[in-house]
């Protein structure tokens, strides 16, 4: 059975259509990337599967239980969200702002217990945000912010990770070992990825499995060799596309 | 105050300071005023059976009077942190989506039709829930709810209700002046038994403190706290009504005290609470002694006369919270 199961999935925002009648299957341990240009309803289609919103039709099944059916707290012990941005209204400490991935866990009155701040230590530090425990989170950088919300998901350790733009704010060294560590507990832990990604080639080396948004409600799907092709990239972006030969394998450059 | 430097406070440091503050409070709320009773007399008159003329004054005129201002300080100081996460807006206090303007008519009402006692608390509780009632139906409405249209909602009813509260000042004869302005301006001289605003609050904290931890959530923003699976729909709502509720006993008892609700959140914040599991409580505790040195001060500082307590809140509180934010300046870069 797969992780999620999406049938006949219409999802418009306003009069433009992300997708039409989708059929998708998302099974443990597989990591998806999802492309598109701007606008193509990304985010929106992510939202969606994450069931913050309601499809126009079609249905949705996380581990063969309908999503819509399904409490908000049962669905956050299984699926992840990495949203685009991160707001924090009112000052909070990085732990505190850690600890808050492990509330669909915990009682209405019940405080986080030694194993909470384990977890949440151990998240801190696979995001090398160790020692700024007791930093208010709104002096950290746009980068630190990120990894700090990366290791929120850590805590929280759902099956199914739905990560939008993950390497947002992040420099090159941070986007490789955040993907690096996303990609072992995938593999370590059967742990299930959807990404939105712009950058192609980090996509290429961290997902083995392409979602691609046409707009107008147009989708693909499939692996790097199936899906990802001139033809097809130049007309997900609207712009010529170049390969050159990578020490990993084929290089994307916008022409 | 070494706390300050560290940037979290210990529970039990901050609960007993605030537990001694509050007790102070009423010692000398309950020792001052024009019968000089003396601390000796204070305390003969709690822990004896002495029914002379000191004993009557306290348990009579001025506990009654040093409950309610605590009472009130305590439930506004509560609606405020309420009304901040429901608004994520640091700004927001009890009275920002217009609950006072409701009650302030009501008692204004009853006021100019010569009503007193139980009419105007009657009236004032009746007008803060339409007003409740009506912000909270015109922000539904059709569509999604966003704090954008709630609090131009309620800031729009707030303004309102502010022209009907000048329409009835205008059309008031001369004596009823000075009792409404008072009214308009926060006053405990009325404020009856504080029996059912005590009873509100308690309820209040409790419900809210079993929310405590979603209250921190949401800070982080609605969506952000559906996905951790908070049903944000229906909390939003639930605290909409309680603040509302505190709010209104509040008003119902004393009018429109400003001030608490508004910076007693954010003393707490600033001296390094931010966990609303003890921020509720802590604004609670806080607010109700800030209201009640503020309630002595009022009634003492030009005796015989008695000022309108929302004057000293502000008087007490501008200076307290200037300090605070100044020292926080040398938290910069600390959780603070």
């Amino acid at each position: 059975m797969a992780l999620l199961e999406i049938s006949g999935l219409d999802v418009h925002i306003g009069s433009a259509d992300v997708c039409q009648r989708l059929e998708l299957q998302v099974n443990a341990g597989e990591r998806w990337a999802i492309l598109g240009r701007n606008g193509a309803g990304k985010t929106t289609l992510l939202h969606t599967l994450a069931g913050l919103r309601r499809p126009d039709s079609g249905t949705l099944r996380l581990d063969g239980a309908a999503l819509d059916a399904l409490p908000r707290r049962r669905i956050a012990q299984q699926v992840g969200v990495l949203l685009q941005d991160h707001l924090d209204a009112f000052p909070a400490s990085v732990m505190e702002t850690v600890l808050i991935g492990r509330h669909p866990y915990l009682g209405a009155l019940q405080w986080e217990g030694p194993d909470d701040y384990a977890r949440a230590r151990a998240a801190l530090h696979a995001v090398g945000l160790d020692g700024l425990e007791d930093r208010n989170v709104a002096t950290l950088s746009g980068g630190e912010r990120r990894r700090l919300g990366i290791a929120t998901l850590l805590t929280q350790d759902p099956a199914l990770w739905l990560l939008d733009e993950p390497t947002n704010h992040l420099d090159v060294h941070q986007q490789i070992r955040i993907l690096d560590l996303l990609q072992a507990r995938s593999q370590a832990q059967h742990k299930t990825l959807l990404l939105v990604m712009h950058d192609l080639n980090l996509a290429l080396r961290y997902c083995d499995r392409f979602l691609l948004l046409f707009g107008e409600g147009k989708t693909a799907q499939g692996s790097a060799e199936e899906v990802l092709t001139r033809a097809t990239l130049e007309r997900l972006y609207g712009h010529p596309m170049h390969t050159l030969d990578g020490p990993r394998g084929p290089v994307w450059l916008p022409g | 105050m070494s706390f300050l430097k560290t940037g979290s406070m210990r529970p039990l440091l901050l609960f007993s300071g605030l537990l001694a503050l509050a007790l102070a409070g009423f010692a000398w709320s309950l020792a001052s005023g024009s019968l000089d009773v003396g601390w000796r007399g204070l305390m003969d008159a709690l822990f004896t059976d002495d029914a002379g003329l000191h004993a009557r004054v306290i348990l009579e005129l001025r506990w009654p009077r040093a409950a309610a201002a605590f009472v009130t300080g305590a439930l506004l100081a509560l609606a405020g942190a309420l009304m901040q996460v429901l608004l994520r807006n640091p700004l927001a206090d009890p009275y920002v989506l217009g609950i006072s303007g409701g009650a302030a008519t009501g008692a204004l009402l009853t006021l100019l039709l010569g009503l007193g006692g139980l009419w105007l608390h009657g009236a004032a509780f009746s007008g803060a829930l339409l007003s409740m009632l009506i912000v909270f139906g015109l922000a539904h409405g059709r569509g999604s709810w966003t704090i954008n249209r709630l609090l131009l909602t309620g800031i729009v009813i707030a303004a309102g209700w502010g022209a009907v509260i000048g329409f009835l000042l205008a059309i008031s004869p001369e004596q009823n002046l000075r009792g409404m302005l008072f009214w308009l301006m926060g006053d405990l001289a009325y404020s009856g038994t504080p029996l059912a605003g005590l009873v509100v609050l308690l309820a209040g904290l409790l419900i809210a403190l079993a929310m405590g931890r979603m209250l921190n959530i949401l800070a982080h923003g609605e969506l952000a706290a559906a996905t951790l699976g908070v049903p944000v729909a229906a909390v939003r709502r639930l605290i909409y009504v309680l603040a509302s509720l505190l709010t209104a006993a509040a008003v119902t008892m004393a009018g429109s005290i400003g001030f608490v609700g508004l910076v007693v959140p954010h003393m707490l914040r600033l001296v390094g609470v931010r966990d609303h599991r003890l921020l509720l409580p802590a604004a609670a505790l806080l607010g109700g002694s800030l209201l009640l040195i503020a309630d002595t001060l009022a009634r003492t500082l030009l005796a015989p006369r008695q000022l309108p307590v929302g004057i000293l809140t502000a008087l007490v509180g501008v200076p307290v919270f200037l300090l605070l934010l100044y020292r926080s300046r040398e938290l910069h870069g600390r959780a603070g």
